[in-house]
């Protein structure tokens, strides 16, 4: 297995077309243990993190650019950041334990492709894009679409996640992503859901996103959960109506780590819950900004 | 500041230890520089000249006839220096324990379950002896198989062992079959006592399979040379027993053996046997070069030793006033693939720490297409505690009585006679129950939406055979050599007795390890054993050394010996007419006096303290995801004397945090085809540390009396409580009693659903 640490897109592309059987790594903290696990080696590992655009976290006037091969911790280090995506900020910080996510990026929990990656709830419901470069230049894609299966994603065997843009929220807007795991940490989400509230002035949800993981093959996006909540005050009711849609969308399996039944309950749970605290915060920031 | 201004400033333990000058503090530890800055050796890290790595093959498969194994393809691999299979190993008597022993270190007619050991290879590299081992093809024909107790006990089970016949039965049965042993104890007439009680609680209750779960994966080296010696450096709880069972295996000879003990990353039990030694032994003679062989968490997880899961009916009688009268109790443990007594202990453990008028306790050990049963800190007391001390918990809510209170009710003392026949000696369950009574956490309020626990435990502990050797060096210092492997701090304990009995500072004692060559036969460490029966050793020779020193002074004066005292390391003149001689002066003038001063001591040692803990715990359950929070946990034991108070702690402390494992998420997931879906720390989950609290301890003494210094073994006792003292503790916060372990979230949640409804 020869290991290559390309320091341009261009070289680390031209190394993944010369080699049928290569692969990239942004981390390796699902590569490595999936070797250790019998994963057949690569003949060749290329490492992203010598790329200085895969590594940097940029707010760009509106747009953030963050690296596909950053670290969690550039990520949940980075109060501005944090201050704009308070969930995705706490997704990034869930993968694994410290050391881990002195390694761990977006870009490798999104193209390892796991159905409970913890950050890709939180990326779809904050519209992420992915920007790809390809034999054709960049192309742009929603992460939502990336992933088409456990494994699997719609990229080219020559292609590479450069950066995601994720555009600043407008004011009233915030997010929050919560997972269930037995432990504490060092653990795989039974069950994960990122939320995005928008609430306008008189405290009415003008706009809404719900993502789930580990529920199904792929994230899932669930409109009814949002529909739920756009033109609520977030009551009772509403609330109510969001933790149902998400029990229903759904489609989980029985495995080691949760039933069924139990996955789509607690599915309910977590996007109630969710919803609650991205709620609070915008109504924290809100309160803060009329104080001051 | 220096280790022993450490030792001075953090103190005795200030319960109970007084009077004494070394017994009861807390010095840093001999070996603990070494292992913070990991320069400690482990069985892994030894590489040596010329050696080789072994991979040893597996079964796919929980049961199946081995019809053919072929090997040449593998030899003929690359870097390949050598091939064993079952038919390389000697063969296995037709039953017993032998036989058990030496087909768990590798399969011959039959594999027994998935992770079976089937074959092995040694090569230059790593990569080229997993590879040559998957190039093995074995030709199995498969076999029906059961991997729970249920199934392994009816009537149409297939059976693992067509010459297993049911121990403890009249007549006895004709057909073979999984129940390798019944256990009955009894006592009075359960059935009058059921009619004379005021309240009968039944119930039914089940514990999954659980792992020791030590960091170290079982590792060793072996070297055999010409003439069919062999070195082996292994990591284990007694390389005493590596070596007996190691020549058990191969039917060599133990004078052909020499074991060195590594360091050992913990083994709860699990490292009390061998599993891959005799495999690397035959590798090594076979290709004429050390081998090496390190076991994958996979491996440790497929084939190393569980602690079994069980299925306990209980049914308990009680007066209105909270007396407990009557129990009876009816237990069935797995025993993995061979025959074990799991059963056995359960039985004798289940209503230990109550006192009853009518008993009648059966116990069945059942085979099953599992890995082989390891001990696991007082090995079945966790399941039993769980059933018994779950339903005493239901009783004291029927009659209104503080669970504590009813538990001191009925509480054994010195004289009552135990459940399995003789009496108790000085024991301090009373006194445990009355420490967390009294504690601070006993004493709080439960906050608000919390549920509060408790329960006791019970273990025996035991003696067994130690030996120790104290050498006296020229500069006054001294060196104590025991048998005992260091696994929870036993150097430091050893180097405080012998510090205590010759007046000698405790960082002037050098404890060590010896291998099997070097000091005298030392049974494994088990049983909590270590500091009691190893340091009674060390006691003893320290004392012999005494005498020496005390006729070398009586010589350098030319006076009686009767005329010297010992006092705080000095030979001190009786009469008044000498100077005290100092430790190092004698030492230091040995040579005219005499030659060097050193002592053996090697003993049976008997009187093992029976070990109480008592334990309450703060949860709180999230009621929408099932998840369980331990808020606050305390646990008081006897330790009988503490001789380092911080290790006996540890003990207490690791104890509960293996038992709170147990009751909330570990357990074995197999598929339906019967191999293990969760071998690895991911989905085997074992607490992480910010699962917890900082668990509170409340060390207890009441001295055994049996002990030079009052020492009963701490080492395992604590993991029985948490068990019963999480599903109480569960129980008081949602109002639902869960029977069936785990009380992992969708279990939790299951039952909260289910009682809605």
């Amino acid at each position: 297995m020869r290991y290559a640490a390309p320091t341009t897109i261009d070289e680390a592309r031209a190394l993944l077309a010369s080699d049928a059987d290569a692969i990239v790594f942004a981390g390796a903290t699902d590569v490595v243990p999936q070797m250790r696990a019998g994963r057949p080696e690569p003949s060749m590992v290329i490492d992203l993190k010598k790329i200085d655009r895969l590594m940097s976290v940029s707010l760009d006037g509106d747009t953030w650019q963050v690296g596909a091969a950053a670290p969690s911790s550039a990520l949940t280090s980075n109060a501005a950041f944090a201050a704009d995506f308070p969930g995705l900020t706490e997704a990034a910080g869930l993968i694994g334990s410290d050391q881990i996510q002195n390694r761990s990026s977006l870009g490798g929990n999104l193209c390892n492709a796991s159905p409970a990656a913890d950050s890709v709830p939180a990326l779809v419901v904050n519209d992420a894009v992915a920007v790809i470069a390809g034999a054709d230049g960049e192309r742009r894609v929603p992460v939502a679409d990336v992933v088409t299966g456990p494994g699997q994603t719609s990229l080219a065997h020559d292609e590479i996640v450069v950066c995601f843009e994720l555009a600043r929220p407008a004011g009233g807007t915030s997010d929050a992503y919560l997972r269930l795991i037995p432990r504490t940490e060092m653990d795989i989400a039974v069950v994960g859901a990122g939320v995005r509230i928008s609430l306008d002035g008189d405290g009415v949800v003008s706009a809404a996103s719900v993502a789930l993981g580990a529920v199904a093959p792929t994230v899932v996006r669930v409109p009814a959960a949002e529909a739920a909540l756009v033109g609520s005050s977030l009551d009772d009711a509403a609330l109510a109506a969001a933790a149902a849609a998400a029990s229903d969308a759904c489609n989980p399996i029985d495995d080691k780590r949760g039933t069924i039944n139990y996955r789509r309950q607690v599915a309910g749970v977590l996007t109630r819950r969710a919803a609650g605290i991205a709620a609070d915060r915008i109504r924290t920031r809100n309160g803060q900004n009329g104080a001051s | 500041m220096s280790t022993t201004e450490a030792a001075a400033s953090t103190g005795t333990n200030g319960n109970g230890a007084s009077g004494y000058r070394w017994v009861g503090t807390r010095p840093v530890r001999h070996d603990g520089l070494d292992k913070v800055a990991g320069k400690a050796r482990y069985a892994a890290d030894l590489n040596l000249p010329g050696m080789l790595y072994g991979h040893i093959l597996r079964s796919p498969h929980p049961h199946a006839r081995i019809v053919s194994i072929d090997t040449s393809a593998a030899e003929a691999m690359p870097g390949v220096k050598a091939v064993v299979t079952g038919a390389d190993f000697p063969e296995a008597p037709p039953k017993g324990a032998t036989r058990n022993l030496m087909c768990t270190v590798i399969a011959r007619d039959t594999v027994l379950y998935s992770g079976h050991a089937v074959a092995a290879v040694a090569a230059s590299t790593r990569r080229e002896a997993k590879a040559a081992a998957e190039a093995i093809e074995v030709t199995y024909e498969l076999l029906p198989h059961v991997l729970n107790i249920s199934d392994a006990m009816a009537d149409d089970a297939p059976v693992l062992h067509d010459n297993l016949f049911t121990r403890g039965v009249e007549p006895r049965p004709t057909e073979p079959s999984n129940i390798a042993a019944r256990t009955v104890y009894e006592r009075g007439d359960v059935e009058q006592g059921f009619a004379e009680a005021d309240i009968v609680i039944e119930r039914e209750f089940s514990t999954q399979a659980v792992h020791q779960g030590y960091i170290e994966p079982h590792a060793c080296v072996v070297d055999c040379d010409q003439e069919g010696k062999a070195v082996i450096w292994a990591s284990s709880q007694g390389h005493f027993k590596v070596r007996s069972a190691t020549a058990e295996v191969l039917g060599w000879d133990t004078s052909r053996i020499k074991v060195i003990p590594a360091e050992i990353g913990g083994g709860f039990g699990g490292k009390t046997t061998i599993y891959i030694e005799p495999v690397a032994a035959l590798l090594s003679t076979k290709a004429g070069r050390p081998v090496k062989i390190v076991m994958s968490r996979e491996d440790v997880f497929r084939a190393t030793g569980p602690a079994p899961g069980a299925i306990i009916k209980m049914k308990v009688g009680a007066r209105n006033d909270g007396t407990i009268t009557t129990a009876k109790a009816w237990l069935a443990y797995e025993n993995g693939a061979f025959q074990g007594m799991a059963a056995m202990l359960g039985c004798m453990c289940v209503v230990s720490a109550y006192t009853l008028d009518h008993l009648y306790v059966e116990g069945f050990d059942v085979v099953l297409n599992r890995p082989v049963n390891v001990a696991y800190r007082a090995p079945s007391a966790p399941a039993a505690a769980f059933a018994m001390d779950s339903v005493v918990d239901e009783i004291a809510e029927r009659v209104g009585m503080d669970p504590i209170d009813l538990r001191i009710h009925n509480c054994p003392s010195q004289g009552d006679p135990t459940p399995y026949g003789p009496k108790w000696p000085m024991i301090g369950l009373r006194e445990c129950l009355e420490a967390i009574r009294d504690s601070d956490h006993y004493q709080s309020a439960l906050p608000a939406g919390q549920g509060r626990g408790v329960a006791s435990g019970f273990w025996f502990n035991i003696g067994e055979a130690s030996s120790a050797t104290v050498n006296l060096n020229e500069n006054g210092t001294a060196t104590v050599i025991t048998g005992s492997p260091d696994i929870g701090g036993s150097r430091a304990s050893m180097a405080l007795m012998a510090a205590e009995e010759l007046g000698l500072d405790v960082h002037l004692i050098q404890p060590v390890v010896g291998d099997t060559e070097v000091v005298g036969f030392t049974d494994v460490t088990e049983g909590s054993r270590a500091t009691f029966a190893t340091g009674m050793a060390v006691v003893e020779a320290c004392r012999d050394l005494k005498e020496q020193l005390r006729k070398r002074a009586a010589k350098t004066w030319d006076c009686d010996v009767e005329e010297v005292e010992w006092v705080d390391g000095s030979a001190v003149h009786g009469p008044g007419e000498q100077e005290p001689l100092t430790l190092a002066a004698i030492t230091g003038n040995a040579k005219r006096t005499g030659g060097p001063l050193g002592a053996t001591a090697s003993l049976n040692a008997r009187g093992a303290g029976p070990a109480f803990s008592v334990q309450v715990a703060d949860v709180s359950v999230d009621q929408e995801t099932g998840r369980v929070t331990v808020e606050r946990y305390t646990t008081a034991q006897d330790a009988g004397t503490a001789i380092h108070p911080s290790y006996v702690e540890g003990q207490m402390q690791g104890g509960v945090v293996q038992g709170i494992g147990w009751a909330l998420n570990e357990e074995y997931i197999y598929s339906d085809d019967g191999n293990l879906e969760n071998p690895g720390f991911l989905d085997y989950r074992i607490p992480v540390a910010s699962d917890l609290p900082m668990i509170e301890t409340c060390i207890v003494e009441v001295p055994n009396p049996s002990h030079p210094y009052g020492v009963r073994g701490v080492g395992e006792v604590g993991i029985v409580p948490p068990l019963p003292v999480m599903a109480n503790a569960v129980a008081d916060a949602t109002g639902v009693r869960i029977s069936d372990l785990p009380l992992s979230p969708p279990r939790v949640l299951e039952a909260l659903t289910a009682a809605e409804s």
